[in-house]
Order: C-alpha cells, then structure tokens, then sequence
C-alpha cells in the first residue's frame, strides 16, 4: 500500500492499552476459530504409535485379502439386474391366440422423446390377421443407438406391447445392427440377463 | 552367545583382501552358477506374478487371471509385450549410457544372487557342493558395493535421458539410495558383531541357537525398512512417484530397456528377501530342533524368502507414498540414530558377555 492511499476510518475497536498487548500479542477476531491441537508425544510415545498404526494398517489390508475379492467376472458372471431395469425393449404377443398385441397406433413413437421409434401400420384383413385390432404394425423398429431407454413408450403403449427388457448388452460394430426389428423384439432374447432376487 | 565353529580355519593374511571358505572344482562352480542363476532369475516373474495377484486380494479383486491358468502366464506376456516393442531412444538422451544404465542396474541385482546361501555343504552323488554361488568372507560388504554400484544404474539412466522427469527421478532416487544405504549398513552391523564373522554362511550357522531377528529385533525393524528404500519399493518409491514424475528416472525408457529395469527391480526384491532371510531368519535353519534332511535347505531358504516378499507385497499395498521430505527427515534423523544406537548397545553388549 502506498503511502499517498488516505488514511484508514479508525479500527471500531480502541487500540488495546500497552499492559494488554504484553498479555495478549494476537488476538483473532469472534470469527477465527482456534485449533485445538494435542500436546506432542515424546519419542516413546511417537514410536509406539507410528508401530500401533502402521500395524493397525497392515491389518487393514489384512482384513481385505480374508475378505476376498468382490470382482464380478464380466463376460462369465453378469450383475443381476432389479425387476424393473429398462433394458432392451420386448414386443409381446398374446399366450393363448399368438397374435401381436401392438395394434401400429403409434403413441410410442409420440412419446419417443429420442424419436427412435418408427411404425408403419397396416390393416388387418381376415386372411391376414396379425394383431388382436383393426390395424397392426407392419413395420415396427428400434433404433437402440438412439434410445436412452427412458421407457416412455412402455409407459404410453395402450396394450402393453411393449415393454422394457432386461438386456443390456447391446453393443454391436456396426450402427445399423442397432436398429432391431419387429421380429427381434418379438423373439425372445438369446442370452438372458440374471434377475435380482428378492433383497439383493 | 555360544558361536558354532564355521568353515573359515585361517584368518585371512593382512595383504589377502578376501577369503573363499569352501570351494570346488571349476566345473561344479560353473554348473552351480548356472543353477543359481537360471532359479533366481526364475524367481521373478513369480515375484511378479505373485505381487500382482497378492495387490489385487489386498484391494479386494483378483489379480491377473486371464493370461493361462489363474493368470500364470501374465508376467511373460508382460515381458513378451515389452521385449516387442520398440527400442525407443530420446534425441536428447547420450547415447550409450542410455544403453549401459538398464544392464548396470541388471548386473548389480544378479551379483548379489550369487553370494545367498541356499544351503550348507551337501554331499550331492558323493562330492561334497556348497548350496551357494560362492562363500565369501566379505559378504556383506559384497552385497553393499554392488548396491552402491546399482545406484549408478538409477542415475545415469535418469541423467543420460536427457528429461527433466527423468533427472529429478534420478535424483531423488541416489540421495535416496545414499541416505537409506547408510542405516542398512549399521542395522547390518549389529549382526556381524554378534555372528563374528562376514560370511553369510558363517552368519547362518552362528544362529544355530536363535536366529538373529529375537536379539537383532531392533536392527531387523530398521533393515527391513532400509531394503524398501533400498529396493525403491512404496512407501518409498519416490524413485518412480508415478504420480508426480510420471515414473521416475525410467521415464524415457520403453521396450526392452524398460523391461531390464523392471526385472531389476523385482530380482533386488528377491535378493533382498534372500539377504533378510540369510541374516535374520536363519537362512536354511528351522527352529525347534528341526533337522530336515540337507537337500531341503534351498527350498527352507526360499520359503522363507517368499514370507519376506510377501511381507514387502503387504507393505506396499498398506502404505501410501512418503512426502520427499518425509523420506529424508526418517531417514537421518530416525532410522540412522537408531541404527546407530543398535550398533553401539550391540558392541557393548557383545563385548560385555564374552
């Protein structure tokens, strides 16, 4: 600070007499809180804990080679999913006349909010009868590189036609292998992906 | 303390700087040598092996087990992928002491093996073969020469990099080496005072009675903590300080070269265990009047060894990295009085009861 600055307002508190100065050299405000700190142990002291901890440690790292790894073994050992995960989405027909329950109205599309859905209806005819309603989907796909498996479409879908799976794994090497058909979400999934049990 | 008679029978005349206790012909020595070395260079991919899966359960996970059965075979794919790649050089590095430094911190590590007792003197198909590289009555002062030679491994490998990392890796890793060898030293000369004698095997049979870690507990502590110094094993392995030097004085290294330092480093693992177990742990003796039969010395030796290293494995997954300071502070201003005062409490006490 130079010296041209103008002087500083007056400290609100007076200046401390010279008898309180030799008491208290420094004195911190209200808002300073001032560290406790234990008195320094003496060698003996000092030695015993730097052994008591060092040991306190080894048993640490003790306990959790007893304890055993709690790796899961990827490729071979899978994490159970819980029963509601939305995983890859399934289309359902129905058990007793085998017919598709999805009847192509779209609200899944609708409320797709990634916009990875794409339906094409068609009408049923009595020859051709796919579904239990007036229309069916003759083209029903799921980009799954765009789905973020929000599960609105479950959420929208009047029938119950769709609903999310339990797989996960969903990689693939090319984008277009990611686009699943009617026929693969209506087939059930090859591999499939362990459930959690009742208090996992 | 009650001394059984070792090998030596005459003192070494004043101008014989070493002695050899017991030797044989040249050509057990050569088939010893190869012996020795082809198991203790054996000794490292298991030391390998066996930190890495032993880090893994102490951090609650497996260790490598892809590579062949229960991950076998992962330290020679470690190996084999380094020894493939390419011999990458700095354009600022000097040229032939960036060769040298890997072969001089190799070198310095398979010295050492040779001296390690694995046994007495056996009758093996009716000739009498010491279980050891060679006997010599300056053992420990051997092992500290190429210790201080292994010193000049680290640092002109760091210096001869021409990185800045690398140079202060190397820095930090000779005051280091310089700083601990001296309490190693001293912690070693509470034993050779009470043994009598230099030789490992000598030390050795001088525990007949008890081995040296019960009177010796003192010196053992402060040995043990030197060789992870020594070794640039954590808590001490500022040499390398991953985090802060990206790894030290081998920085600039790749490929093969890099794979020799590490194999360095493991092999002093082992060596280190083996002078630990020759003389605190009574080399290839078994407490409780155990007498096995004398073909199963080496493989007491080892076992006890692979307690050490497994000791040093356990240490490493317990304890964080010292500061720099920290380092340099325990070193002198508490292991080294300490080694000391073992050393001078031991002369009193060994001159006191003879």
């Amino acid at each position: 600070m130079s010296s041209e600055n103008p002087p500083r307002p007056a400290a609100p508190v007076p200046a401390p007499s010279p008898a309180t100065v030799a008491v208290t050299a420094w004195s911190p405000g209200a808002d300073v809180v001032e560290v406790q700190r234990a008195p320094a142990p003496g060698p003996t002291r000092s030695t015993w804990r730097t052994f008591r901890e060092t040991f306190r440690g080894l048993m640490t790292t003790l306990g959790r080679y007893r304890e055993g790894p709690v790796t899961i073994q990827y490729p071979e050992e899978k994490t159970p999913v819980y029963p509601r995960f939305r995983g890859r989405h399934k289309l359902h027909r129905f058990e007793d006349t085998g017919l598709e329950k999805c009847v192509g109205c779209s609200l899944c599309a609708a409320a797709c909010p990634a916009d990875c859905i794409r339906v094409v209806a068609a009408e049923n005819t009595p020859e051709h009868r796919v579904s239990a309603g007036e229309r069916y989907a003759a083209v029903y796909e799921i980009n799954l590189s765009r789905c973020i498996f929000c599960g609105y479409c479950e959420v929208a879908c009047p029938f119950d036609a769709i609903t999310m799976g339990h797989d996960y794994e969903l990689s693939d090497y090319d984008r277009t292998d990611l686009i699943f058909t009617k026929e693969m979400l209506l087939a059930e999934p090859l591999e499939r992906t362990p459930l959690r049990n009742e208090g996992e | 303390m009650s001394l059984v008679p070792h090998v030596f029978t005459a003192p070494p005349s004043p101008s014989v700087l070493a002695t050899v206790g017991y030797y044989e012909e040249w050509w057990i020595q050569i088939l010893k040598a190869i012996v020795i070395f082809a198991v203790g260079l054996q000794l490292v991919p298991v030391v390998l092996l066996a930190e890495r899966k032993l880090l893994g359960r102490f951090q609650s996970r497996y260790g490598p087990n892809r590579v062949g059965p229960y991950g076998a075979l992962q330290p020679f794919a470690d190996i084999l992928k380094l020894l493939t790649k390419e011999q990458f050089r700095p354009s600022t590095s000097i040229g032939f002491l960036f060769a040298l430094a890997p072969l001089i911190s190799i070198l310095t590590a398979v010295a050492a093996l040779a001296i390690i007792p694995f046994g007495n003197v056996q009758d093996i198909f009716g000739t009498p073969v010491g279980l050891y590289g060679i006997d010599v009555s300056i053992g420990p002062l051997y092992l500290f020469a190429f210790g201080a030679i292994a010193f000049y491994g680290i640092m002109l490998g760091g210096w001869s990099s021409g990185s800045k990392y690398s140079f202060l890796g190397a820095m930090r890793g000779a005051a280091q080496l310089i700083s601990y060898e001296v309490s190693q030293g001293l912690a070693l000369v509470g034993v050779i005072m009470t043994a009598q004698t230099l030789s490992l095997t000598g030390i050795v049979q001088a525990q007949a009675g008890m081995w040296f870690v019960v009177p010796q507990l003192a010196g053992f502590l402060i040995f043990l903590t030197a060789s992870f110094a020594e070794t640039n094993r954590t808590p001490f392995d500022l040499t390398e300080a991953d985090a802060e030097l990206v790894g030290g004085y081998n920085t600039e290294f790749g490929g093969g070269r890099f794979a020799s330092y590490y194999f360095a480093e493991y092999l002093n693992v082992v060596v280190v265990s083996g002078i630990v177990t020759t003389v605190f742990l009574g080399g290839w003796l078994l407490p409780f009047g155990i007498h096995p039969p004398g073909f199963l010395d080496p493989f007491v030796v080892l076992a006890k060894m692979g307690l050490v290293t497994f000791l040093f494995i356990w240490v490493r997954a317990t304890l964080p990295r010292l500061r720099y300071d920290q380092l340099m502070s325990f070193g002198w201003k508490v292991l080294l009085p300490l080694a000391t005062l073992n050393a001078l409490v031991t002369a009193v006490l060994v001159v006191v009861t003879h």
